[in-house]
């Protein structure tokens, strides 16, 4: 089994499609620099020449006009952004143009972009530089988003988002970057749109993207110790969502929590219990739950992250009462006093 | 390319007569999108596009009818298009802010304001990339040139040599707010390409020989240097900025300002000179109304007579497979 890190497998799947075809080109700003975007696109300009690996003026909306008209005529550009957040000055290319471009000419042009943008949070990051916004993106219809949660999917859905004909929001978590899988080495695809049951269980479902992936299948394991069966769906795609294999999992444990990544009021999260409640409401056995960020901007300080930010055994808590179990989870999770901005000691940056 | 100066003339007259027949049927409320009609501007869109050829690719914004026909651009198509038909350029999804025609280089329009700007660059720079020669226009309005896209795209456009010629239509006026009150008086708009380093022209919008001059320039310009170049042309607007009708009653603009620029009607002072020039009779004008009179009568009781799309296109063309 060949085991690579999430930042390589995201670098492998770019190669491999600059490799592939020729109207592939990668844009932003730091793209050619000595960190090479987290080391997700080191060394890639020097194999592929600075026509089609380049850095960009700091122009975070005129660089999406200018990658939505070289998809109109003939290229596949893929764009980059450090922080979701410098993609917010693009909103009036991504939203007005990008998405509705194909539907606005009635099928007669299609704009095929992948728009990177990495998330993130701890590190005293602050308001601007931990948000999650990717309910903002898969509210427009015309865009299509992907949230990979680890090595193997990023790898697999970055290919197919480069390979789409449609606009694409690739959303990385900076925590994951240093996450290991099993990555095979040739120029595999991940479908766009398919969720996945990334760990078994009967008693309850927990259904989340990106990051909070890994803080689900944290609290499954403690639980498992406890008797509590947890199913944990990965979304991998926000939009268009896989309701089927949602709705295919609450059906069998007729419990829901979505572990949100974002804020939950309006968010991800509100549309996935819409979902389930809509389609199965009497056949719930209690009322979902959500959990994600805490209902405020993100202050900068360790001291406040513990109840900024969701983890396993807010999840636990949750599940807890859901079961009408009465653990203790301060027993069960030790270590949620300590403060939660870094993912582990080993992880020093840079954020 | 080298049309003879009557071609040029029947080719403003044809988009001031299509735009006054939109006004006189407006009113009977079957044409429901916005239209910003270019009464008053048609020798920018004539002159410009006269040396363009047909792969060459024009975008625009929201005033865009004029630009769109003189780039070649089907005028059944656009007329069903504001009519909502299913004959429309776009099956009567865009309406009249978003006229399109691939086969005549005609890309997209948009109604917010600046926002092809950086789309034309795009387009324009893949020519580049693909090693074309061919080059890209975009018609923008003074308005554009302050939004934050504008600078952003011409800093692009030239810091990569694109092949991009920009085309500033300055009617002095945004919706009924007039240029003093958006951008310093005196400095021209011309004067924003220049310091990124961009080749500029200004010019009397209203003269068309004179825009089909710096066209030219322009264009061999770009070509031969691998440059971008910005062209800065005075015109005005003599109908409302959105819908059939004067607004002058509204008192934003003196109705004597508009009365200077009627006097400058850039078709009614170009036919003048042709016929003192002897270019051009009577007869022939006559004669050439009444074709492009039919034309237009034809393309009205095309879309008029066209169905409305099926109610299975409303969920089309969302994403494409």
């Amino acid at each position: 089994m060949r085991e690579l890190n999430y930042a390589n497998a995201i670098k492998e799947a770019t190669d491999f499609c600059l490799q592939e075809d020729k109207s592939v080109l990668l844009i932003g700003l730091g793209v050619p620099d000595p960190k090479g975007i987290f080391g997700t696109t080191s060394g890639l300009q020097d194999k592929h020449g600075s026509d089609r690996v380049m850095d960009m003026p700091l122009a975070e909306n005129g660089m999406t006009g200018i990658i939505i008209g070289a998809s109109l005529n003939g290229f596949r550009p893929i764009l980059i952004h450090q922080r979701v957040e410098f993609a917010l000055l693009s909103i009036e290319q991504i939203v007005n143009q990008g998405a509705k471009w194909f539907y606005m000419n009635a099928g007669q042009q299609n704009v095929p972009i992948v728009i990177r943008m990495v998330i993130g949070r701890g590190w005293g990051q602050g308001a601007q530089h931990s948000q999650s916004l990717e309910s903002w993106f898969a509210h427009i219809p015309g865009l299509k988003v992907v949230m990979p949660s680890n090595a193997f999917d990023a790898k697999g859905l970055l290919i197919s988002s480069i390979e789409d004909n449609n606009p694409v929001i690739f959303i990385e978590h900076r925590w994951l970057h240093n996450t290991i899988d099993y990555v095979p080495s040739d120029g595999y695809r991940v479908p766009i749109g398919k969720a996945k049951i990334v760990r078994e269980g009967n008693d309850v479902t927990i259904i989340s993207h990106s990051y909070m992936v890994l803080e689900s299948i944290r609290c499954a394991e403690v639980l498992a110790s406890e008797g509590i069966s947890v199913e944990v769906v990965d979304l991998r795609t926000i939009r268009p969502l896989d309701t089927e294999t949602i709705l295919s999992s609450v059906s069998k444990t007729l419990r829901v929590v979505v572990a949100d990544n974002g804020w939950v009021q309006f968010g991800v999260s509100a549309e996935i219990v819409s979902v389930i409640t809509e389609a199965m409401f009497d056949k719930l056995l209690s009322a979902p739950v959500r959990i994600g960020m805490n209902n405020s901007p993100n202050p900068s300080t360790r001291a406040l992250a513990n109840n900024f930010y969701p983890r396993a055994d807010n999840i636990a808590k949750i599940i807890s009462e859901m079961m009408k179990k009465n653990l203790d989870i301060k027993v069960l999770f030790p270590k949620s006093d300590i403060p939660q901005d870094i993912p582990d000691p080993s992880f020093n940056g840079p954020f | 390319m080298n049309s003879t100066s009557q071609e040029l003339y029947f080719s403003m007259l044809r988009i001031r007569m299509v735009e006054e027949k939109i006004a006189e049927l407006y009113p009977e409320q079957e044409m429901r999108c916005p239209v910003h009609l270019s009464i008053g501007q048609e020798a920018v869109a004539v002159g410009v596009c006269e040396h363009l050829d047909r792969e060459d690719i024009v975008m625009s914004a929201h005033r865009a009818h004029a630009h769109y026909l003189a780039k070649g651009g089907n005028l059944k198509s656009m007329i069903a298009e504001l009519y909502g038909k299913e004959t429309g350029c776009a099956m009567g999804k865009g309406g009249s802010m978003h006229l399109v025609d691939i086969n005549s280089g005609f890309f997209a329009a948009v109604p917010i304001v600046g926002s092809t700007i950086p789309i034309a660059v795009g387009v324009a720079w893949a020519f580049k990339l693909k090693k074309s020669s061919n080059i890209v226009t975009v018609f923008l309005g003074d308005g554009a040139t302050e939004e934050g896209v504008f600078f952003e795209s011409l800093d692009f456009a030239s810091l990569k040599n694109v092949p991009i010629l920009f085309v500033c239509e300055n009617n002095l006026y945004s919706v009924y707010s007039q240029l003093d009150v958006r951008q310093t008086p005196g400095r021209k708009i011309s004067a924003l390409a220049e310091s990124h380093g961009i080749k500029s022209f200004t010019g009397d919008g209203n003269n068309i020989d004179q825009v089909s001059e710096l066209t030219n320039e322009a264009v061999k310009y770009i070509k031969s240097n691998n440059a971008p170049v910005f062209i800065e042309l005075d015109t005005f607007r003599w109908l409302e900025h959105c819908g059939p009708n004067n607004d002058d009653y509204l008192g934003y603009r003196k109705k004597s300002e508009l009365d200077q620029w009627i006097k400058r009607d850039p078709i009614e002072t170009y036919k003048s000179r042709m016929i003192e020039e002897k270019k051009i009779t009577m007869n022939e004008i006559i004669q050439n109304i009444e074709v492009i009179s039919n034309e237009i009568d034809e393309a009205f009781k095309f879309a008029k007579d066209s169905p409305f799309p099926d109610q299975s296109v409303l969920n089309e063309h969302i994403y494409k497979d």
